[in-house]
Formats: C-alpha cells, structure tokens, sequence
C-alpha cells in the first residue's frame, strides 16, 4: 500500500475529531488491556514465560541460518516447498507464480501483516487473480478499501453503523430491507458469504505465527477458524512468513503460544492453533495437494545483530499497540502505514525509509509502556530513540527544531552563561506570571498553550537563590 | 559510611531550577532531615535529556561529560525527578558505550544516583514524617520514575507518615500525560488530548490535589486543569512531604 | 546466479559475522532440536487424576465449551441425542470414521441418523475424536489422518468432540510427549501428522466494535463428551 506516513500530523488531527474513532478506541482502552491484566494475574509463571520466550527468539536469531534450512529439510520431506524471497516483490512474484500455476481465479486469504506488507492483494488483483480475506474484520476493511488499523483487530476503528453501510453498498443480490441492525446479523451475512469463498477457491494463502524447525510445520494462531478452513479447502496451501517467525520445536512454540494470545487479547489461548506440516497425505480424505512456505527477508536479515535486532524478536501480538497512550489517541491508520502504534513506530522507517516515516519514531513520550507490555521484552523505548538519532544523524530534522535545540544545547554546555541567560529570563516570567500564576499565551510556545496554560515561574532560579544564601561549590 | 552523615549532590533538574525553585529546597530540607550533608554542584545545567530524546547524541554526552564530572565523589547524587534520574542512572551508561573509560565513570555515577522519594525511603528508610498535609490527594506516577526506576511505592509509604494525607488512587495513575519532553510541542493536537484524558482522571479521582514526582508532567497537567478551570491543585510531591505548601500550586498566582 | 536462498543466507551469516555454523558450533542447535526439551511450565497443569479432569471441564467452560461425563461408551449417544434436542439441532450426524469412535453404540438412540466419513456440503453436526485434552486450558488436541479428516473439525456448525479421560493431559508438553510418542519410528520430525488442530472453545470473533460473538467461520458451539475409563 501507499504510504501516507509523511502527513502523519494531519492523519493524526482527522483522527481526534473522528467520532467514530474515538468511540472505539475508549472501548479498546478498557478491553484489551483489562483482559490482559487479569490473564496475566491469574498465571504466576508469566514473567518467567516472557523470559523464557526471548531466550527461545535469541537462540533463534542467533542460529538463524540452521534453523531456517532445518526447517527447509523437512517441509521438503514431507513435499511441501519453500520459496527464498529476498524482498517484497520477489515473494508477490512467488505467489503470483503458484497461483497461475495453479490456474487460480480466486484465492481465500487469513490474516497476514507479512501479505500486508508486501500488499500481495495488489498484486494479484494486478493479475486478474480475486483475493479474499476471511477474518472478518479484515474482509470488513477489504470491502472498504482501507488498511488494517490494528494488527491483531484490523477493523477496530470501525462503528457498526459503518460495517452495515459497508455490506449494504458492496453485498450484491441480497433484499434491501434486510436486518442488519446487529454484530451478529452482520456476522451471518459475512459467515455465509464467504462460507462460499472457502469452498470456491483453487488456492488458500496463510499468515503464519511460527514455523517450526523440528517439525517444518506452520503455525497458524485465529479465534475465527478462517485460517483453517483456508488452508484445508482449497488445492493449494501457500504460506506467507518472514524468516524470523522460526522456533526450534514443538515445546518452544508452546512456550510463545502461552503469551501471546494473553498479551494479545487476555485469552488464556486462541480458539485454534494449528500446526500444518505439508500437503495431504496417502490415504486422507482432505488437505492442500501442494504446500508452499513463501519465506520473506526484506531486510530482517540485515537487522541481526544490529540497532534493531531486537525486533525480530516480535510476535505480532499488539499488546504494544493496546497499551500505548498514543495510539489510543490517534488510532492505527494516523501512522500511515501497514503497522501501526510502538512496533509500527519502529518497523517502518526500517521498510519505507526515514524520509518517509520520519514522524513516527518521533510521536511517542517514550513512556515505556510498551515495553512494560511486550511479551518479548523488546526495548521498543530505545529502538525509537536509535531512529531519532539517525534522523539528526542524517539531517532530517526540521532546521527550526535543530536550530532551537542547538541553541539549547550550546547554553546547556556553559553553566555560567545558561545562569545568566535562565536568571534574568525567570525573573523576568515570574514577575509577569505571578498574579496569575500561568500563562494562557506565549510567544514561541503556541504548541503548549493551544491546550493548556503555561504555568509561571517562582521567578529568581534554584541555583540564584542557592549562591546567595550557601555560596555554591565550584 | 556508618556513623557518618551520607554526602548528596543534589542534582537540581533544569525544570526545578527555572520553573519552581521551592522544590529544591524542599529536596534539600528532606535530605538534611535525613541526616545528609547537601551540596549543589553550581556546574550543573541540565541532564541533557532534550537532546538524547531528540537522537542529538553528541550533544547529549558532552552535557553529560559535565554531570559526570560535577558529581564526582559524592556518596550519592539525588534528584527531584524520575525523568531525570533516570537519564543518569539508565541511559548516561549507554551512552557512553563505546567508550571504557567514561562507561566507567558513568556507571559509578549511575550506581550512586537516585530518584529523591526512592532516596528517602529505599536507600535511607527514611519513616517519619514532621509535616502534615490536610488534604485528599491523588499520586500520579510519572513513566520514568515509574518505568526506569520502578518508584511506585516509595512515594505512597512516605506521604503515609505525612498527617493528614488522605490518597485516593485514579485509575489511570499509571498513564502517560502527553508530557514527553519535546513531544508535547512537537505534536501538540495529540499531546493536548492525552493531558485532557489525565485531567478527567485526575478530577474522577476526587482529589483536591494531584501530586507527582516530575516537574515536567506537573507543569503539562496543571496547565491543563488551569485552561479547563479544574479546581485540582498540582504539586511536587516533595512540597507536601517537606511541609512547604504555604506557597500557590504550580500554576496557581499569588493574586 | 545467486539463489534467494544464497542470497538470504549470506545476508544472515553476515549479519551475524560468521559462515556456515561448523558442526561443532551447530552441536547446540541440533541438540535443541533432538531433545525438545520442555521450557518453563506453568504449575497449573501438574495435577493428576481427577483434579485434572475437573480442570479440563473447568476451563473448557470458561470458554463457552459444552461438557458432558459418561462412564462408558454406551452412553455417549443419549447424551448426544439430549444435546441436540436442548438446542433444537438436527439429529443427523456425520461421524469421523475414527476406530477410537467405534464403541459408540449409535444404533441404540432411534432418533439419531449417524453417518460415517468426512463432511460434505449440508452437515450440520459433526462428531470427532480428539488425541489428546490439555487440562491447562481446556484444549482438544486433534490430528489429522485417513481416519480423521480436519475438515469435520470446522465446516458443521455443531461439533462434537469424545475422548476418554485417560487422553487428558495436564499440560501441552504432555500432549506434544504423546503424540510423538503416537508417532511412526522414523527421523526426527516424522512423527508429526498433516495436521495439528488444537481447539479451544468454539469459533469466535470480535471484529465488529469488539463486541464478542460465537460461530464466526468455524463450529458454532462445542461439545466435548468424556468418557470415564479410569473407573471409580
């Protein structure tokens, strides 16, 4: 997709006065975070868990290369196969090429950021090929022509009002007067809709959570059961992961699995977790006849070791995105891109460029909350400090913002100087401010006092005050 | 060191210092009720944060050369901030991490610095209180303090001596204000709706007062119960746990 | 020409500083993956006996899972029949044609028209069996096999799922333990069938304002029925 990255402030001002949205993201404030809260609670091993998982993802990274052609070796034994993609437009081209193969007109698709990062979608539809997504809330967006705004809740800046208005316009053959007054009218039209898309397609493209070295399995996390009956029904099962979704084996996949579903939504686990090891087998009656694993670098490989290694460690889980204080302002779509809130802030620079996603690892008060939250204990506060410093690094700051900062930082460096300077200018605000005690307005502040008032100064500083009284050491 | 009165720098903070000089002396009159020997080191300035939170490293480790030196040599470096301290203890380290010799020093600097409530009660254990305070206040943990140097009980224990304080808990104590430094003037649409989200919790709480332990978030949330004309006083925590409220709130005039 | 495969490992291997793992080096991963060891356990799953079927029952619930206990194979289609009439289902059913299934004595409940074989367009209720429960949620663990098509798991809208309870494990170690221990002699890794459906609860959704809803692609609702082999 298009990045709008670039107008991240305009997108965040839409945002705040989007009823609809703000609607939304209250309730997403006091849901997910409250279930993850008492999930968490209710497993004393949880901490331990987390550390457990980033030492299983460490190993991982650390042997990466092992793991992968393991994971390989036995993905073909079983006859499936993978496809090495070094960057987005190698693996559109590898899915593109298993669906022509497979002389498919439409193909099912579950929930998969990596298919929204390389926007498979478009590319296909390029092709004449129709894909079709099956997780409700991203089938909703899909009709909508709208990315994900949540990675895990793709549709949550939506009202049902709109879903309604969404099914009405694009639903075709259906009695104009029908009841769709609520969630679950909704939910029937869409279950029947595309009960007939799973049973039609001629080919079945996943996400996948992990894939496991020991087993070359795939595996596949929904509470909806999409991502089965899209990978069951149709001829075809091809896979969309990126490389660093490995683990070693069954027990470590199990220890992810026990915090992700509770960082994610507060379930103790997803409705289905599947595990999918190659195509359908002598004597059974249904399964894919061809199994691919389309595997994703775009970058990831270089990132090993480096500022952002960390990273790799993620899960997908949003638990980042439902805790952080700037996202439940703003909503996903404000950061312009496939993903959104803390991760977001970090994975796009890296995907599109600085240039084009400069603001994002700038719109965070670096609170830590995120990762307070993150399962895998990824230091998302400092990731985004690393892409600040590229940013002055590189000269990407805006000159005002360098400038102001220079000036500081120059006075900051010279305490006599800063003293006098900061001396005279309190007093100076102090004596204005002190009836009032705050400021409504301020030249070269209008940031601050647009939405609130700028307390005044005492008026003398500490450090003039503290030489008269004690005489400082030097 | 037993027996022997604890020498403390006391780190100012750059915000304290300009903007509300009565909470230096309260963390001063704090210290020296403890028993400490206070000393100001005049060739502070800033922690440098502004800069390493806007990637200007460079900058940011030569003011924090200045902080390592200035602070050499004291039992302990105490400052009025979690933000601050936490700039010294966590990240002066890392900043420094190519390079042995300062690394060195500043992780003896971040050994010995502490944030001023975890000072007192933590390190010192400090119980008593002489002040009193008659007023229902509700505390709100700035992320720093709370997220870099876990001060989340310090605070609380030590207003629990102080008579008078009743504290009621908003539910939202824990939540970022929108302050975040250079952040609440780089985006201010989404800043300025995070500290009005922060001022309805802080009113839902029904407290008279909000207290914190960072002058930065105070500054942004008692602005913005000014504008919405919230009878909410704000004030640093130190001011009620040192008995020196007889002056306005933050943002509150004489007049 | 350089593969993408070549070109992904190079990039890795240079990220990391180093070439192929040796094999001395690569002692530690393969051994990783030989041992599938288990990492940290969560303690709520060490129960035993029926503690831990109560657990199973317990947390199946909690996720809108229907329970039902029998003691013996005789009387699972009563409770079968009870069910679909208490939700006023259609008493056809597809069975998988799973050999752990063929004690169920159908024939004797008049109202009930069993089937045998995987699902084909219009079947209502299904009725699978399960390799394993894990008590620690309330998961079915169901493999996929000529005997056990996966698709019956998700296309009815009724699915019925029985085991015993000496097929309930605490943990989900334990049940990866028994299906390797299912498995086929044969290199590491084989003993792993097609598919691994682990389920917990029915199908559920909550896309549209976040409101929670069942039935959203797979089975509407779920019924696990246990049967007692342990005795009393």
């Amino acid at each position: 997709m298009e990045s709008t990255s670039r107008t991240f402030e305009d997108n965040a001002r839409k945002a705040l006065i989007d009823a609809d949205l703000r609607r939304a993201l209250t309730k997403l404030g006091h849901g997910f975070p409250v279930k993850r809260r008492m999930a968490v609670e209710r497993l004393p091993e949880f901490e331990g868990l987390r550390d457990a998982a980033r030492a299983i993802k460490e190993d991982v990274l650390e042997n990466l290369d092992f793991y992968l052609e393991r994971f390989e070796e036995r993905v073909v034994e079983q006859g499936g196969q993978v496809h090495w993609c070094v960057d987005a437009a190698e693996a559109n081209q590898a899915v593109l090429a298993i669906c022509q193969e497979a002389g498919a007109r439409t193909v099912t698709k579950s929930k998969s950021m990596i298919g929204e990062e390389i926007a498979i979608n478009e590319h296909l539809e390029a092709n004449g090929i129709t894909p079709v997504e099956t997780d409700l809330g991203e089938y909703i967006i899909q009709l909508r022509g709208e990315p994900p705004s949540h990675i895990i809740a793709p549709a949550i800046h939506l009202s049902m009002d709109q879903v309604t208005e969404t099914f009405r316009q694009c639903h075709d053959g259906l009695a104009a007067d029908r009841e769709l007054s609520e969630p679950r009218d909704l939910l029937e039209e869409a279950r029947a809709i595309l009960r007939q898309k799973f049973l039609a397609a001629d080919v079945g493209i996943t996400g996948a959570n992990m894939l496991i070295a020991e087993t070359g399995s795939v595996a596949v996390v929904t509470n909806e059961g999409n991502a089965d009956l899209t990978m069951t029904l149709p001829r075809v099962h091809v896979v969309i992961a990126s490389l660093e979704k490995v683990v070693p084996t069954l027990e470590d996949a199990t220890t992810i699995l026990r915090v992700l579903a509770r960082s994610a939504t507060g379930q103790e686990t997803s409705v289905y977790t599947t595990f999918a090891s190659g195509p359908r087998r002598p004597g059974d009656s249904d399964g894919p006849e061809e199994f691919h694993v389309v595997l994703l670098d775009n970058g990831r490989g270089a990132m090993l070791g480096g500022d952002f290694h960390d990273v790799l460690r993620c899960i997908r889980c949003g638990a980042c995105l439902n805790h952080c204080p700037v996202y439940g302002t703003i909503g996903g779509h404000a950061y312009g891109w496939v993903y959104s809130g803390p991760i977001g802030a970090v994975l796009s620079p890296g995907l599109i460029g600085l240039e084009e996603a400069g603001h994002l690892p700038n719109a965070s008060t670096l609170c830590g909350k995120c990762e307070e939250v993150c399962p895998m204990r990824i230091p998302l506060p400092k990731m985004l400090r690393h892409w600040r410093t590229r940013q002055f690094d590189r000269d990407l700051v805006p000159p005002a913002s360098r400038a102001a900062l220079k000036g500081w930082a120059f006075l900051a460096k010279r305490p006599a100087l800063y003293r006098a300077a900061t001396g005279l200018a309190m007093r100076l605000l102090g004596a204005l401010g002190r009836r009032r005690g705050a400021f409504r307005r301020m030249p070269l502040a209008g940031g601050w006092t647009a939405a609130r008032d700028l307390p005044a100064p005492e008026g003398a500083t500490f450090m003039a005050q503290w030489s008269r009284r004690k005489g400082a050491r030097p | 060191m037993a027996g022997q009165s604890p020498h403390v720098g006391l780190f100012v903070t750059c915000l304290v210092d300009l903007m509300r000089p009565s909470v230096g002396f309260a963390a001063v009159k704090l210290l020296q009720a403890a028993g400490c020997a206070v000393t100001v080191p005049a060739a502070q300035t800033c922690c440098g944060q502004p800069a390493y939170n806007s990637g200007d490293d460079e900058d940011a480790r030569a003011i924090a050369r200045r902080v390592i030196a200035a602070f050499e040599g004291f039992d302990y470096v105490v400052a009025p901030s979690g933000s601050c301290a936490g700039t010294i203890k966590v990240h002066y380290p890392r900043l420094f991490a190519g390079d042995t010799d300062m690394a060195k020093r500043a992780e003896d600097l971040a050994r010995r610095t502490h944030e001023l409530t975890s000072f007192l009660n933590d390190v010192l254990q400090v119980t008593d209180s002489k002040a009193e305070y008659r007023a229902k206040v509700t505390y709100h943990d700035t992320c720093s303090g709370l997220r870099e140097l876990a001060v989340k009980t310090a605070p609380r224990a030590l207003l629990g001596g102080v008579k008078g304080v009743e504290l009621a808990e908003s539910g939202g104590a824990e939540t970022c204000c929108g302050f975040g430094g250079t952040f609440c003037v780089k985006y201010p649409d989404i800043s300025g709706h995070m500290v009005d989200a922060k001022a309805d919790d802080v009113i839902a709480s029904g407290a008279d007062v909000l207290l914190g332990g960072d002058l930065g978030c105070l500054l942004n949330i008692a602005g913005r119960l000014k504008r919405r004309g919230a009878a909410v006083g704000v004030r640093h925590v130190a001011e009620v746990l040192a008995g020196m409220t007889g002056g306005p709130a933050i943002g509150e005039g004489e007049g | 020409m350089t593969t993408g495969r070549e070109t992904i490992l190079g990039n890795i291997r240079k990220s990391l500083n180093r070439g192929p793992l040796s094999a001395e080096r690569a002692a530690g991963p393969e051994h990783r993956l030989k041992a599938a060891k288990p990492n940290l356990v969560p303690a709520r799953g060490a129960v035993e006996g029926a503690e831990r079927v109560a657990l199973f029952i317990a947390e199946a619930e909690k996720v809108d899972t229907t329970v039902s206990r029998v003691a013996a194979a005789a009387e699972v289609p009563g409770v079968v029949a009870a069910y679909l009439a208490a939700h006023d289902l259609p008493t056809a059913l597809k069975a998988a044609p799973d050999p752990a299934l063929a004690d169920i004595p159908w024939s004797r409940q008049s109202t009930l028209a069993v089937r045998q074989g995987g699902p084909e367009g219009g079947d209502e209720v299904g009725v699978t069996g399960a390799l394993a429960g894990i008590a620690e949620t309330g998961t079915l663990m169901l493999v996929s096999g000529p005997h056990s098509p996966t698709t019956l798991n998700f296309l009815p809208d009724t699915h019925i799922a029985v085991l015993t309870t000496g097929a309930i494990d605490g943990t989900y170690e334990e049940a990866w333990a028994r299906l390797r221990a299912a498995g086929s002699e044969g290199p590491e890794g084989a003993f792993m069938p097609r598919t691994v459906n682990l389920i917990t609860g029915p199908s559920r959704t909550a896309d549209i304002e976040q409101t929670l809803l069942l039935g959203a692609h797979g089975p509407r609702r779920l019924l696990i029925v246990i049967i007692d082999d342990q005795g009393p």
